[in-house]
């Protein structure tokens, strides 16, 4: 993209939109598309072409899908043009599409084919290809079993966090009881539990659910609390006058005006939970993507590792890619701050 | 805008009447009494249109919040229809000094939590889309309180207050924020709402025109700790004009009564 800000990117588009046809703008895209295509090629090319140092599987695959990648983006820098809208989905990708071939091709060559980067640590493309190729069962078993207890974890962690903070910000009482434990027991890290809650709890798996609940919990908690706590005295005296009862300045006054700041306790509390998350499978549930993790590491399969690690990524961010739509839901009368 | 009568109950058993017995208040500002009321006795009869003028910080505000029931008072009592007021009654709604939406809610809905309150949402739809009507917000039902003018949120908890029916609508500086001709055609609508319901009405104000061309009777405050001044009965018929010569006199000596003799 040739544009350096929103502004001038929102400028160049009227313009191009005035004259259509062969601007320096439209031969820039195409030659950045056409670029990228390169670089897709470039990898097959050395992935098929450079003999490996060693015996590393999957090569001809990746040289495929490399250069379908490749020859679709060549072909699509020259027809876009005749199919706008694909083109303009397209264009925005196009400077990561070709900065990531040129990465792979790169890896590509100082490792399996020049052996500049220490082997085993660090594995080429195509030998990390091979493992989702051939271990992809193991690979998403492990997946369904840590979204599972991350998401079990997670939402009694939530519910009784916003429960928690809600009460702790209505009832004196209940504040007197709980704030004092809430301000011994929050700051401690749930790891710090580990030892005692795997002997504790039944099972290792349910020792974590409480884990990843207590992480997860403390600064809904906290948040929730500050929330209620802060809500304008006005928007009770309001609805007092309009005839409403406690109940309704709980549900309908109270929450929704703290909702914003529960979501801030929702993010956090999803952030650290995800190390609880892993740790918890490394230490003791024989499951989920940290077993994985660790269970590559026993067999010094570095491929596999990162593997796990790159489907661990997309796994939290899908997570926190969801909470984010679901707050964009319910707070839809904001005006949106961050995209995500 | 639109005249409705359905809003309101008809005839004369609408209105309260309201009775002031020797009321105090005092608030307690950085550890010592903050004295505001100052043994305040009034009367107002069912269906008046009573303003209350004063200086900035005497305690008008306060007076309100006590008779809205927000606040007991210190010392003395609020009696409404013989009934000491003891907490809020949807029968005496408020439009505060801020129009206080609740952002999270459309326009529709903040409209309706009156209602939604006392469990009656149900059969008041048509109510609603009545009193938006009034207001002149009928399009913007859908529209949440950000993408609203001053004047409109302002009009919107106008309908908030109006949708419940209320006996008494008290007032607090409504009108402060608006621009003179939106002020100018609220006072219009509010009096004639007043007139056709026929609600008690309590309206602070700091604008001495807005009392004469609105009230029936005007009640001058003191400084803080506020107590009654003058107490004044507009007689005039609606709808008044500012240039009228008994209006221009009792404006010459509510600014006397406030300290501003050597004014015009
Ligand atoms: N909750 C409170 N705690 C302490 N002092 C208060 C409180 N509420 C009001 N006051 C004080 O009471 C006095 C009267 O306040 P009030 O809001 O009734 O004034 P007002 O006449 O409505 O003024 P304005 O015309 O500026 O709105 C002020 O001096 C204010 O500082
Ligand atoms: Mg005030």
């Amino acid at each position: 993209m040739s544009s350096l800000s929103p502004i001038a990117e929102h400028l160049n588009s009227s313009d191009s939109a005035r004259a259509p046809i062969a601007t320096r703008d439209n031969i820039a895209r195409s030659g950045l598309a056409i670029g990228a295509g390169a670089a897709w090629l470039l990898l097959a090319f050395i992935t098929l072409r450079w003999p490996d140092l060693g015996d590393w599987g999957r090569g001809p695959e990746l040289a495929i899908a490399a250069s379908a990648l490749g020859a679709a983006l060549i072909a699509g820098a020259l027809l876009g043009t005749i199919w706008e809208p694909g083109a303009a989905r397209l264009r925005r990708a196009t400077p990561w599409l070709l900065a990531l071939g040129l990465f792979l091709s790169v890896w590509q060559a100082t490792t399996a084919k020049l052996g500049i980067l220490p082997q085993p640590f660090f594995p080429p493309p195509h030998a990390i290809l091979e493992v989702f190729i051939e271990d992809w069962a193991k690979l998403g078993q492990s997946v369904a079993a840590s979204v599972k207890l991350e998401l079990l974890g997670f939402l009694v962690g939530a519910a009784g966090g916003f429960v928690t903070g809600v009460l702790l910000g209505w009832s004196r009482a209940f504040g007197y009881w709980a704030h004092p434990i809430m301000r011994l027991i929050g700051p401690l890290p749930a790891i710090a539990w580990l030892p005692i809650a795997f002997y504790a709890f039944p099972s290792s798996w349910s020792a974590s659910i409480f884990l990843i609940g207590l992480t997860t919990g403390f600064p809904v908690t906290v948040l929730t609390w500050s929330g209620v706590a802060s809500v304008n005295s006005s928007y009770y005296d309001v609805a007092r006058t309009l005839g409403a009862s406690r109940l309704f300045l709980v549900f309908k006054v109270a929450i929704p005006a703290a909702l914003p700041h529960v979501f801030v306790g929702l993010f956090m509390g999803l952030g650290a939970s995800f190390a609880v998350l892993v740790t918890a499978e490394m230490m003791g549930v024989k499951a989920g993507l940290g077993f994985y993790l660790q269970w590559a590491q026993g067999w010094a399969a570095y491929a596999n590792m990162y593997a796990a690690l790159l489907v661990m990524s997309l796994m939290c961010t899908s997570f926190v890619t969801l909470l984010f739509k679901i707050r964009d839901r319910l707070l839809s009368y904001k005006k949106a701050d961050v995209q995500w | 805008m639109v005249r409705l009568a359905t809003v309101a109950k008809a005839g004369s058993e609408a209105g309260m009447d309201l009775e002031f017995r020797n009321v105090s208040h005092r608030f307690v500002l950085e550890g010592a009494p903050l004295p505001v009321l100052d043994r305040i006795s009034l009367k107002v009869a069912r269906g008046e249109f009573v303003a209350l003028l004063g200086p900035s910080g005497c305690g008008k505000s306060t007076l309100l919040r006590l008779v809205a029931g927000l606040e007991p008072p210190s010392d003395g009592e609020v009696v409404a229809d013989g009934q000491t007021i003891v907490g809020p009654d949807p029968s005496r709604v408020v439009m505060f000094q801020d129009p206080t939406l609740f952002p999270w809610r459309n326009v529709r809905d903040n409209v309706a939590l009156g209602l939604e309150a006392q469990g009656v949402l149900r059969t008041g739809r048509a109510r609603i889309d009545e009193t938006l009507r009034l207001v002149g917000l009928e399009r913007f039902a859908k529209a949440y309180p950000h993408q609203l003018s001053g004047g409109m949120a302002q009009r919107v908890a106008l309908a908030r207050a109006l949708v419940n029916d209320p006996e008494l609508l008290i007032l607090d500086e409504p009108l402060g924020k608006l621009d003179s001709l939106t002020r100018l055609s609220m006072q219009g609508e509010i009096v004639n709402l007043w007139r056709d319901a026929g609600f008690t009405t309590l309206l602070v104000t700091h604008d001495i025109e807005e009392a004469l061309l609105m009230a029936t009777r005007i009640i001058v405050l003191s400084d803080r700790p506020a107590s009654i001044k003058a107490d004044i009965r507009i007689d005039r018929p609606y709808p008044r004009h500012r240039g009228n010569s008994d209006l221009v006199t009792t404006r010459r000596e509510i600014l006397g009564l406030l300290g501003f003799e050597a004014a015009w």
